[in-house]
């Protein structure tokens, strides 16, 4: 067991909408990272992945809003923290973010080069030019990125590149926590595997010590993370080994997750995709029981009673009162 | 998909180039393709490799350099309005982003409309709100609840549903879908492609998926086309395609995408 990097406990927050409502995306989550791992975070659209992922920062601001829960990076409770000491201290140099959609987060106006020699400035104010010229170069030639690139702009790059553009620019300061906000859902299938290999050889050379990394496409996170937690409705439903979690999922809203997988295997072909009927609920409200209640085939009396806990069954942690093994050995496609 | 099913649209040697001189680009070079009645065909192939441009040639939106495309065994004309018109009540598309198919400024019973109102038919309001409430209904959404939102107010799947059950109310014989899926996920993914299913089930419709993932144009197509640098390289039976590919690129496109039980090589 590697050295545990990052500890989130029972985290909450909220979004405050204008019309003065809170909608309660992350719901008491807590989960340990250690080094030299990836963990998966996995969920459809809407089930708070993105905002779990801005909160673990600590870097709030509104709608966005803190609620309760602690979040430690290596020894540092980052919420005890000041604003500006956060931004100095914790943010790009403990923990960096790669969001959803890189390919707009470059400034059209500026040489890709610039992006990092600004946060050089702020962040290693004793660096000369040439020194932080050295170390962008550095950076791409790891991240395969031609050193011309460094002086283009980015509409003369690809997305493959601007992608990795983006890679290399939040992880220049080496931080210890690398979150991947589903960082190759707008690439075709080709860079994407590009861009995945790259991330995982900067874990390999000790550049980023671990991942959080989120993402929808469960084949792709089957050959990325170690671990994966899924998400619905703000909360783990389920958290273990990924092997285990997709082949073997335990919680009804997993099982039902790993039925729409499509992969090209011969043994897809012909089988119907199971969809789960209905939608997530609505996180305005205060909600009482098991989250997935509404959708659950398996759904009982005593499930919308009280808050379900979290338990253990073996090595994995699940949300639900019951035992529901998955019906079939022979995985997500027989199902059907 | 039988032989003798009648062919709907074919093209003959589609080119189009991109610039002049120096920068010219050609981004579908000779491209010849047949479409049956009621067959699903995908074209794979990156991004960059010119099946969007090809596709905006086959729904009648950008020129092609030279080439033909016959649509029922004839030249096809675009001439006038009317023969648009007349093109478009047969071949329509659906788009990647959700978000930006639709005019946001109209409410979504507009948007319905305006598509009952091309069939130039002669309804009555109620008749014209019984047609919007099946085709929201047969997308699985409510149209009471739709009824003066507006675009934004929905999810990318319930959008990309809408765009469906516009296809639903104008039942064309071929619908181009260029990345249908890809901006949603995994979840409504499986929802979207079951309703283009029973669509191509209904209509006996064409159905052409533009697409960069190889699982997707396998679970659904008949027929795959592999397109690289605007050249088809590959054509054949989905199943045959993906069991023994024949073509260098069509390989490395099949092992780029993650799969569940065989390795993915990292390396």
């Amino acid at each position: 067991m590697g050295q545990t990097i990052l500890t989130v406990s029972e985290l909450k927050t909220f979004y405050r909408t204008r019309l003065k409502e809170n909608v309660h995306a992350v719901d008491g989550v807590s989960f340990t990272l250690e080094e030299g791992k990836i963990l998966g975070i996995a969920g459809e659209s809407g089930c708070g992945k993105s905002t779990l992922a801005l909160s673990v920062m600590g870097f709030y601001f509104p709608p966005l809003n803190f609620k309760s829960g602690s979040i430690v990076i290596d020894g540092i409770d980052i919420m005890k923290l000041s604003r500006e000491d956060l931004r100095t201290k914790v943010l790009g140099e403990e923990i960096a973010y790669i969001p959803q959609s890189a390919m707009n987060a470059l400034n059209p106006t500026k040489r890709v080069g610039k992006f990092i020699e600004d946060i050089l400035r702020e962040h290693r104010p004793g660096l000369s030019q040439e020194q932080m010229q050295r170390l962008a170069a550095e950076r791409f030639e790891i991240l395969n990125l031609p050193t011309r690139a460094l002086t283009a702009y980015p509409n003369e790059l690809s997305g493959g590149m601007k992608q990795r553009v983006v890679i290399a620019t939040s992880t220049i300061l080496n931080p210890k926590v690398l979150i991947a906000d589903e960082p190759t859902s707008a690439l075709d299938v080709s860079s994407q595997k590009i861009a995945i290999k790259l991330l995982k050889s900067l874990l390999a050379k000790g550049f980023v010590k671990s991942m959080l990394f989120i993402t929808h496409e469960l084949p792709l996170l089957k050959h990325v993370a170690d671990d994966v937690m899924i998400m619905y409705a703000g909360q783990i439903v389920e958290r273990g080994r990924i092997d285990e979690v997709i082949f073997k999922p335990m919680h009804p809203y997993a099982q039902a997750l790993m039925g729409s997988i499509i992969v090209p295997e011969s043994d897809i072909r012909g089988h119907r995709l199971s969809s789960i009927p209905g939608a997530p609920p609505n996180l305005k409200n205060e909600m009482k029981g098991c989250r997935f209640a509404d959708r659950c085939i398996h759904t009982v009396d005593e499930c919308r009673k009280e808050e379900i806990p979290e338990r253990a069954r073996g090595e994995r942690t699940i949300r639900c009162l019951f035992d529901f093994d998955y019906q079939s050995e022979e995985t997500a496609h027989e199902r059907r | 998909m039988n032989g003798d099913s009648s062919i709907v649209l074919e093209g003959r040697k589609l080119n189009r180039q991109f610039g002049f001189g120096r920068n010219r680009f050609f981004a579908v070079s000779d491209v010849d393709f047949v479409f049956r009645s009621g067959e699903i065909i995908s074209i794979v192939g990156e991004s960059g490799s010119g099946k969007t441009t090809l596709a905006k040639m086959i729904m009648g939106l950008l020129k092609p350099t030279s080439g033909e495309v016959m649509f029922r065994e004839n030249p096809r004309s675009l001439r006038t309005k009317a023969d648009r018109e007349e093109y478009w009540k047969s071949v329509q598309g659906i788009f990647q982003d959700p978000f930006s198919s639709f005019n946001q400024f109209s409410k979504i019973q507009t948007l319905l409309l305006d598509c009952i109102n091309l069939l130039k038919l002669k309804l009555s309001e109620e008749e014209k709100m019984n047609m919007m409430r099946e085709a929201c209904g047969f997308v699985n959404l409510e149209f009471d609840e739709l009824y003066n939102k507006y675009p934004f107010e929905l999810s990318g799947g319930q959008m990309q549903r809408l765009m469906i059950a516009r296809i639903f109310i104008l039942k064309p014989k071929v619908l181009i879908a260029d990345e249908p899926t890809s901006m949603i996920d995994a979840c409504s993914r499986a929802t979207i492609l079951d309703m283009f299913l029973k669509l191509r089930k209904q209509n006996d419709m064409i159905i052409v998926f533009i697409t960069h993932d190889l699982g997707l144009a396998y679970y659904v197509s008949d027929t795959i086309y592999i397109m690289e640098h605007g050249k088809i390289v590959e054509r054949g039976n989905a199943a045959t395609i993906l069991e023994s590919p024949v073509h260098s690129y069509t390989k490395r496109l099949l092992a780029d995408v993650p799969k569940l039980k065989e390795a993915w090589d990292l390396g």
